[in-house]
């Protein structure tokens, strides 16, 4: 008895016949389609209508000096902090404030072992844990945090996009799903307008886990009425630094 | 020889009952063929076109993601050219298939992760089923996959006592009420949101009893019951949106980050995916990344696309199979006008369209593929005689929707003279009555006395007729009405109105 494999390729080779299926070479795909867009990277039309695309997915956009990050940040967490105390419970209405056993004051973050150490210098008395391909927290561990920091590699400005690539100030792809409150912050220069520009500039590395993200987690699958919020975190912010 | 567009008379009906009586939790039950199942189309339609919740249920969804994906379609101003694009990546991956499988799975498994072949669906279970067991686990939790469920994956599973648990929201749905899903992209769409309420509070050991229809609270409600298995589970099993040849990478399109989840957490991933889901190149994701979300969910970019390359040592599951599945396919390739069917993406878009999907829903068609692509689809990856063809008014909208340009009504014509063709219907009779008819025609038009008698005489007709229709007629007349109803005639002729009319001055 032949393996499948070679059956399932001789009946593939069998099915387009002698001319191997008769179609026109690779090269004849017509790409009259926008490579890039008209807009520059990090130009001011592009920035916002990734701010527009991004809020109309019910994501928080936060427009800051690279200066003023730390602070934004510590609002953020301060803020996430404050909603669990006000509701702590477990109650499954309260889709916002996760169930906790933790009664951390100031709350709890976790972040890429790359990311930049000034970024986090307003975080006083946040319970701040590093995760690292080499020294990984547990989905459970994971699942006891407030909120995830992490960098990104590319942003498309038509689709409300940000895509993580892995990288060190990125961190695994669990560190950016597991917690329920993701603040990803996104420098100007890295946002392109089209899904090509992105797709070329994430081809430099395609064997890195990409995650694609636009906007939190979301549901049509009830009367295809959209809820924002499933499985994955619930909130979104960016941080645009511009 | 002329092509019937009728619908033919109906197959033997089997299986379980095309849809649950309205106000029942229970679905349809899980079919031994996922791809053939229930009544005949004819009967199935009939049973859902009573179904009033049905109709009213599929009537707002389809509707809603119509006006949602014309308006996120309108905005980009090279549609044309992406679809142009889209379908000569098909086309061009369809002709290198041996070449382009064979560079995936050098790719895959360069970085690690472990490519098997399945000839059919029960050969790609074995497979799966084994891998799990390897794992020493019962449960094992899902991605939504198209693939899986034309397999019958879950059931195959269970038989060998591992529970697959869907994660999809919909998914989940239809799993909990026993039911077979009813759209490509959204399973449970027949179902409304008091129905998916009183389903998790019958079927769902953690729903909080006191749980409303607010769509949120059921999103909710599934989040709370999947979230523990997430975090333990060992194994994942999913399906692939695209698999590049290139690189090796797969990605899974998705929405609730239950895909995340199972592509991420787990130690295992075992992904099954149709071996037509290639493309060739990295940069090729430039095209179906912008026409799949918009066609299918009617949204920019859905939230979440997963990518990965093999195993990632430190990062994501570090176990990885792919499994690469055959299950018909290669003979859809073999059919040169029916070839294209297998560049589908999967976006429903053709679903959401058709007036005919819309009327009777997915469990009509007896197929996990149903709507305009699996009246195309079904019978060819089966190979059987097919009511399917006729599922359809030829309206042409699924064409102009479809995002890699399938000319689903050409093959539907193609089809349907194919099935007259096997069925041999006495082309003899066909003639005859028409050699007949031509005959009294001529007769009858040759004079404008006879013309305006015979044009008088089915007023007739008007006897036998019910409530403005005529549902059955004797040879030769039941050449028409074993498929279609007759209009009654009217009482009098225009020629005769007319005549009235000038008298009346």
């Amino acid at each position: 008895m032949t393996d499948a494999r070679t059956e399932i390729l001789s009946r593939i080779r069998e099915a387009l016949g002698p001319d191997g299926g008769s179609v026109s070479p690779a090269d004849a795909v017509p790409r009259e389609y926008r490579s890039a867009g008209e807009h520059v990277p990090g130009s001011d039309v592009v920035l916002d209508l990734l701010i527009d695309r991004l809020e109309d997915y019910k994501a928080h956009v936060h427009r800051t000096p690279a200066a003023d990050l730390p602070g934004v940040l510590a609002r953020v967490i301060a803020q996430r902090s404050a909603e669990r105390q006000e509701v702590g419970s477990s109650d499954y209405r309260s889709p916002d404030i996760p169930p906790t056993t933790r009664d951390a004051v100031r709350g709890s973050v976790v972040v890429p072992s790359g990311i930049e150490e000034g970024w986090l210098s307003g975080l006083d008395g946040v319970d701040v844990h590093v995760d690292s391909r080499d020294a990984p927290l547990s989905a459970a561990e994971l699942d006891e945090i407030d909120a995830v920091v992490t960098a990104a590699r590319v942003a498309v400005a038509e689709t409300g996009t940000i895509v993580l690539d892995g990288e060190p100030d990125q961190g695994r792809r669990a560190i950016s799903l597991v917690p329920d409150v993701h603040v990803c912050v996104v420098r100007a220069d890295q946002v392109v307008q089209t899904v090509p520009e992105a797709v070329h500039l994430l081809g430099a590395h395609p064997d890195r886990p990409l995650t694609w993200i636009s906007g939190p987690s979301a549901t049509s699958d009830i009367e295809l009425d959209r809820v924002e919020g499933v499985h994955g975190p619930r909130t979104l912010h960016v941080v645009l630094l511009s | 020889m002329s092509t019937f567009l009728g619908m033919p008379a109906a197959r033997d009906g089997r299986g379980p009952s095309p849809e649950a009586a309205p106000g029942t939790l229970s679905g349809v039950g899980r079919p031994e063929d996922p791809l053939h199942w229930g009544a005949s189309f004819p009967d199935a339609a009939k049973a859902a076109l009573d179904n009033g919740q049905l109709r009213r249920n599929l009537g707002n969804a389809t509707s809603t993601i119509r006006t949602k994906r014309a308006r996120v379609v309108g905005e980009v101003p090279d549609w044309e050219p992406l679809r142009d694009a889209g379908s000569a990546v098909k086309t061009d991956v369809m002709a290198r298939l041996p070449e382009l499988l064979e560079t995936l799975e050098r790719n895959v498994t360069a970085r690690g992760g472990v490519v098997h072949w399945a000839r059919d669906a029960a050969e790609a279970n074995r497979i799966v089923a084994s891998l799990v067991r390897e794992k020493e686990t019962d449960e094992v939790v899902k991605v939504k996959s198209m693939a899986t469920q034309e397999i019958g994956l879950n059931e195959a599973l269970a038989e060998e006592g591992i529970a697959a648990v869907e994660t999809d929201l919909a998914e989940l749905i239809v799993q909990l009420a026993d039911d077979m899903p009813s759209h490509i992209l959204v399973p449970a769409i027949h179902r409304n949101r008091t129905e998916i309420r009183d389903i998790f509070l019958e079927r769902m050991a953690d729903a909080p009893p006191d749980l409303t229809d607010v769509p949120r609270e059921l999103a909710m409600a599934a989040r709370a019951h999947l979230r523990r298995k997430f975090l333990s589970a060992k194994v994942a099993i999913s399906g692939a949106n695209f698999a590049v040849a290139d690189t090796g990478t797969l990605a899974v399109v998705e929405s609730e980050g239950n895909g995340r989840m199972c592509l991420t957490l787990p130690e295992t991933l075992i992904t099954v995916m149709g071996i037509e889901k290639l493309i060739p190149t990295f940069d090729d994701l430039e095209v179906f990344l912008q026409l799949l979300p918009r066609s299918s969910t009617g949204e920019r970019m859905n939230p979440y696309t997963s990518m990965w390359t093999g195993v990632t040592p430190g990062d994501g599951p570090q176990e990885f199979h792919l499994v690469l599945l055959d299950n018909g396919r290669t003979r859809v390739l073999a059919d040169e006008a029916g070839r294209s069917a297998l560049h589908c993406i999967r976006c429903s878009a053709c679903l959401n369209v058709c007036p005919v999907y819309e009327r009777v829903g997915g469990h009509a068609y007896g197929s996990v593929y149903p709507g305009p692509i699996g009246a195309i689809l079904t019978p060819q990856l089966t190979g059987e005689k097919s009511d399917l063809p006729y599922a359809s008014t030829l309206c042409g909208a699924c064409y102009q929707v479809c995002p890699v340009k399938i000319d689903i009504p050409s093959i539907l014509v193609e089809l349907r003279a194919r099935e007259v063709s096997l069925a041999g219907s006495s082309p003899d009779t066909a003639d005859r009555v028409w050699k007949a008819a031509m005959k009294a025609a001529s007769f009858a038009m040759a004079d404008g006395a006879r013309f305006r008698r015979a044009a008088r005489a089915p007023r007739l007709l008007r006897a036998i007729s019910r409530n403005g229709v005529i549902r059955r007629l004797p040879f030769p007349g039941s050449l028409w009405t074993r498929s279609r109803d007759l209009p009654e005639p009217p009482k009098q002729t225009f020629h005769d109105w007319w005549a009235g009319r000038e008298d009346g001055r």
